[in-house]
């Protein structure tokens, strides 16, 4: 079954099968044009949203920027204007706006003020620590949750299902820095008889060399930040997968299933999960488009280098544009996941192509 | 049959291969650092990566939680780069470890003319740049040149230089001409950088960070030789620093986001020396082994700003502070009401000295201190009295109104990322009210304060600044012309003051050379200050700071014997830092290393088995439930 866009037929009209081949299953293309286009559409619709109010966002924000990057530094009124003369700051708002409309059109995103380098750069070299922290989480969240969802369906009520039930809740409702700094006083400096396994923040040593002793030295900077996440974040798999398969559960089809001498396994596996799809494939799109947001909790307790606590420095000045660069990148990353999900669902569900 | 399913076989099999590769890669990281040892040379300075840190030789790890802005000695503004620049760059003076007291530095001597105006310096001789060109007097004329031509360049420093006319370099001489006297000359706090490297980025010197080619051209104590953003920045000693080399070879700042995981860090010992610590991280670490703390006089005075009537440089009122507070008596009668005591001891845990003079007492040559007969000592009877006395009758409910009969009610103000304010707000609240003012307690986000103080839409506001060993820049802040030129505007100063005897003070302390006579000025715009009860110094935090005892032997303090580590005005701390006699620098790293690795090795066994054996177990059941 070809899902590509540009192997689509025709909406209107699919081509006549040819003459003495097997007749083909007479039904539309896997994904309706009109589908597609309808939900680009919506897409730069949005994205234009986004590039329009992220300027006034982040402008009604109070303070200073000028004031909060020289607070506590005596610097002359001839300082402060130069640094207002280059941040474009002295301009009226509706010239700035201007300036911004102009620059983003071009793909720039400005100058950062604390960092007085390009966000693009920063988002570049920011970017990359994030995925690979928060998506190796996502991923390992994903697949423990879901995993556990489905025992935890199949088998409800028992005595697997209420503790890993339990389990989940009581660790997704935990503050996030307080098991983040339980993890570092545990696992990093070492309690009792555990040894300190782990480094306590960062993302590399600054005395590693070579390839492997690299990567090696990366895993082991990233162990408690990702467990941490994981350990936050997997209950919403587990609870999503759990109770979209429980209304399968009875189902008349898996009975069925089970008459016609299908294993168990097989039944789960291979009836009821597909069916119980659709909830988790979605939070598993929206979750990896709020991945690039990085978690902010996270990463700062961490001191992990990524999107998430660039963010939070960029909210102290306010750094204007690298807020704004960020914001536009956030929406982006979410929008074209979300697109990515609807794209998917009728292929994961025929019920979708005919509404 | 343990894994009767194909597509859990094959699990296994990607299982047990990713367990393969993670036991031998501590075999990898055990060779590293001898490979690394091999390639160690000057041009791996140039990668990105810093390279030195495991090379050879004892590594002094900072841990940090500041920013760098850049690190152009010409844009970088934050403290953290500040302090950085000094370790790279030598300045024109420096100020003595023990007393602050203005030393030379690339001066070897100066002179100035009859007329006040014109400064001789005699540059040193024989320093050279790390690349191995000489330091000459020309760099410096360069370096202040440039800051006074390009306005780019004046970003950080142009204050520096706003009041000279003319810098010209003659051999080892330079001479500087200036449009006023000016007392600070020997406090020009600017990087002198090499002119043969930077005069090719005049052209882009406003977006040049300075961090793209390690190592950085220096002529200070350490050499940068590598910068990750938000990650870890690295130096090296410097072999010809004409003081001396300091005996650490490598020194490493680390960046941290969280102040709490920073001090784990040093428990561990990952770090060798935090600053900044709050105190009751400071007494959850004092006499723990291997650990020594310094608790410091700290360079910052914490106050109670009163908005007096907002005003513009022109004289304009603006703004809705409350007019009891333009009345001195009033003032005064509020800081006999605040016991400043029970702050230090409470809110700051005993760690701080109390308030008196504008000009900290770490900076014993400027500070003042009240006579005890007219110190604001906490008096709530004396307070009462003034009150009454200035017409604010107390009604049959213990609260005063107004001479005209209105109900009182004054507005305190702090900031949300300072909990210092919080808790001072509660007593302030406390203590107001037991003298019968009435009071409403706001705290915000660092930037709406700025806003709220730059509309003047408050009565009371606390109030912090970090201070000089030179006391001119902090005192200009509360010049007449430090007030806003427009309502609304924002401005350099903190609060609306403008006291024509101060400012006639400030420009007698600005042109006086003899340091006596300029100490005595000073202390009189202190007292000023003080009677006026505008901008109330609360006191004074101590710095507190802790180190590993088994990684540093010693360091020098500035000042001593009371002073800090971290935040000195010159390179002190790790310029002097010797290494403990027992500790084995970089090879304790290692075995640490080697320890951790056996560690995590047994930790992926342990979790590894555990989940196999679960995995099992899950396995046979079900098989058994399906027999069924």
């Amino acid at each position: 079954m070809s899902i590509t866009a540009s192997a689509l037929p025709d909406a209107a009209s699919p081509p006549p099968a040819p003459a003495g081949a097997a007749a083909p299953r007479r039904r539309g293309p896997v994904i309706p044009l009109r589908y597609v286009v309808g939900r680009l559409a919506g897409a730069l619709v949005s994205m234009l949203a986004v590039v329009f109010t992220g300027f006034f966002l982040f402008r009604v924000i109070p303070g200073d920027p000028v004031r909060a990057l020289t607070r506590g530094h005596p610097v002359s009124a001839a300082q402060m204007a130069t640094m207002r003369h280059q941040f474009g700051i002295d301009k009226p708002l509706i010239a700035q706006f201007g300036d911004y409309a102009a620059r983003v059109a071009r793909g720039d995103l400005g100058t950062s003020y604390q960092y007085k380098t390009s966000v693009s750069a920063l988002i570049g070299s920011h970017v990359w620590a994030t995925v690979y922290l928060v998506g190796t989480a996502t991923l390992i969240a994903a697949f423990l949750g879901l995993r556990i969802g489905v025992r935890s369906a199949w088998k409800h009520g028992g005595r697997a299902d209420r503790a890993n039930t339990g389990i989940a809740l009581v660790l997704w409702s935990m503050p996030t820095f307080w098991l983040a700094l339980i993890l570092i006083v545990v696992f990093g400096v070492g309690f009792g008889p555990i040894p300190g396994m782990f480094p306590t923040g960062g993302m590399n040593s600054p005395n590693v060399h070579g390839l492997l002793p690299s990567i090696w030295d990366h895993l082991r900077h990233l162990v408690l930040p990702c467990l941490t996440l994981v350990a936050v974040v997997y209950a919403q798999y587990l609870l999503t997968m759990r109770a979209t398969l429980l209304e399968e559960v009875g189902a008349d089809y898996l009975t069925t299933a089970r008459a016609k001498g299908l294993r168990e396994d097989d039944v789960r596996r291979k009836h009821a999960v597909p069916n119980a799809m659709l909830p988790a494939v979605t939070l598993v799109f929206l979750n990896l488009g709020t991945a690039v947001s990085g978690s902010i909790l996270t990463e700062t307790i961490f001191s992990w280098p990524g999107l998430g606590s660039l963010f939070y420095e960029a909210l102290t000045v306010p750094d204007q544009p690298l807020l704004e660069g960020l914001f536009i990148f956030f929406s982006a990353a979410v929008i074209v996941m979300n697109l990515l999900a609807e794209l998917l669902y009728p292929i994961l569900d025929p019920r979708v192509r005919t509404s | 049959m343990p894994f009767p399913n194909p597509r859990r076989r094959a699990f296994a099999l990607a299982a047990a291969l990713a367990g393969a590769a993670v036991l031998s890669a501590p075999a990898a990281a055990a060779s590293g650092p001898a490979q690394a040892r091999g390639t160690h040379s000057q041009t791996s300075y140039a990668q990105a990566a810093p390279s030195s840190a495991a090379s050879s030789g004892k590594t002094l790890t900072v841990a940090t939680t500041g920013s760098i802005d850049s690190l152009s000695p010409f844009l970088a503004q934050r403290a953290l780069p500040t302090q950085i620049h000094r370790l790279m760059y030598d300045f024109l003076t420096n100020y003595d470890a023990t007393d602050d007291h203005a030393i030379g530095a690339l001066a070897t001597s100066w002179t100035t003319s009859a007329d006040k105006l014109t400064w001789t310096f005699t540059i040193r001789d024989g320093m050279k740049w790390s690349d191995g060109q000489p330091v000459t007097a020309a760099d410096v004329a360069f370096t202040y040149n440039l800051m006074m031509t390009n306005a780019d360049a004046a970003t950080a420093n142009g204050n520096f230089v706003a009041n000279f006319s003319k810098v010209t370099a003659t051999g080892n001489q330079l001479v500087v001409t200036l449009k006023q006297p000016q007392s600070t000359m020997l406090a020009l706090d600017v990087p002198i950088v090499p002119q043969h490297v930077w005069a090719s980025h005049v052209a882009d010197i406003g977006t040049f960070n300075n961090d793209t080619q390690f190592p950085v051209v220096g002529d200070g104590p350490f050499i940068l030789t590598g910068y990750q953003k938000d990650q870890y920045l690295t130096l090296d000693a410097n072999p010809n620093y004409w003081r001396g080399k300091p005996a650490f070879d490598h020194l490493v700042f680390k960046f941290y986001k969280d102040a709490d995981a920073e001090v784990e860090a040093l428990k561990k010992g990952e770090v060798d020396f935090v600053s900044g610590l709050t105190p009751a991280q400071y007494d959850a670490l004092k006499g723990q082994s291997d650990i020594a703390t310094n608790n410091a006089q700290g360079k910052r005075f914490y106050a109670l700003a009163v908005n007096p009537g907002a005003t513009t440089t022109s004289g304009q009122a603006f703004g809705d502070g409350n007019p009891a507070l333009q009345n001195q008596q009033f003032r005064q009668a509020l800081m006999y009401a605040i016991d400043t005591k029970t702050l230090v001891a409470k809110t700051l845990g005993g760690y701080g000295t109390v308030g008196s003079g504008y000009i900290a007492p770490i900076f014993s040559a400027y500070h003042w201190d009240p006579d005890p007969s007219t110190a604001y000592s906490y008096n709530p009877d004396k307070a009462n009295q003034m009150l009454d006395a200035a017409g604010y009758k107390k009604g049959s409910n213990g609260m005063r109104t107004t001479p005209d009969g209105k109900p009182l009610t004054l507005r305190i103000m702090g900031e949300s990322n300072r909990p210092d304010d919080t808790q001072n707000a509660a007593y302030l609240a406390d203590w107001l009210k037991a003298v019968g003012i009435a009071t409403t307690t706001q705290i915000m986000d660092q930037g709406k304060l700025a806003d709220t103080e730059t509309a003047g839409t408050f009565d009371l506001a606390f109030d912090s600044w970090g201070e000089n060993p030179d006391p001119d820049a902090v005192l200009s802040i509360q010049k007449c012309d430090g007030r806003p030129t427009a309502p609304g505007k924002t401005f350099n100063g903190d609060d609306f003051i403008c006291d024509k005897n101060y400012d006639a003070l400030y420009q007698k302390q600005i042109t006086e050379y003899d340091p006596a006579t300029r100490a005595a000025d000073v202390k009189q715009m202190e007292q000023t200050l003080y009677t006026d009860a505008y901008v109330n110094v609360l006191y004074y935090g101590n710095v507190l700071e802790a180190y590993r005892s088994d990684v540093i032997g010693s360091m020098d303090k500035q000042p001593q014997p009371n002073g800090l580590y971290w935040g000195q005005d010159g390179y002190w701390a790790f310029w002097s830092a010797k290494p403990a006699a027992a500790s084995s620098g970089s090879s304790s790293s290692s075995s640490s290393n080697t320890g951790l690795i056996a560690g995590i090795v047994i930790a992926i066994v342990v979790i590894g088995g555990g989940g196999a054996l679960v995995l099992t177990r899950r396995r046979r059941g079900a098989t058994a439930e399906e027999r069924e």
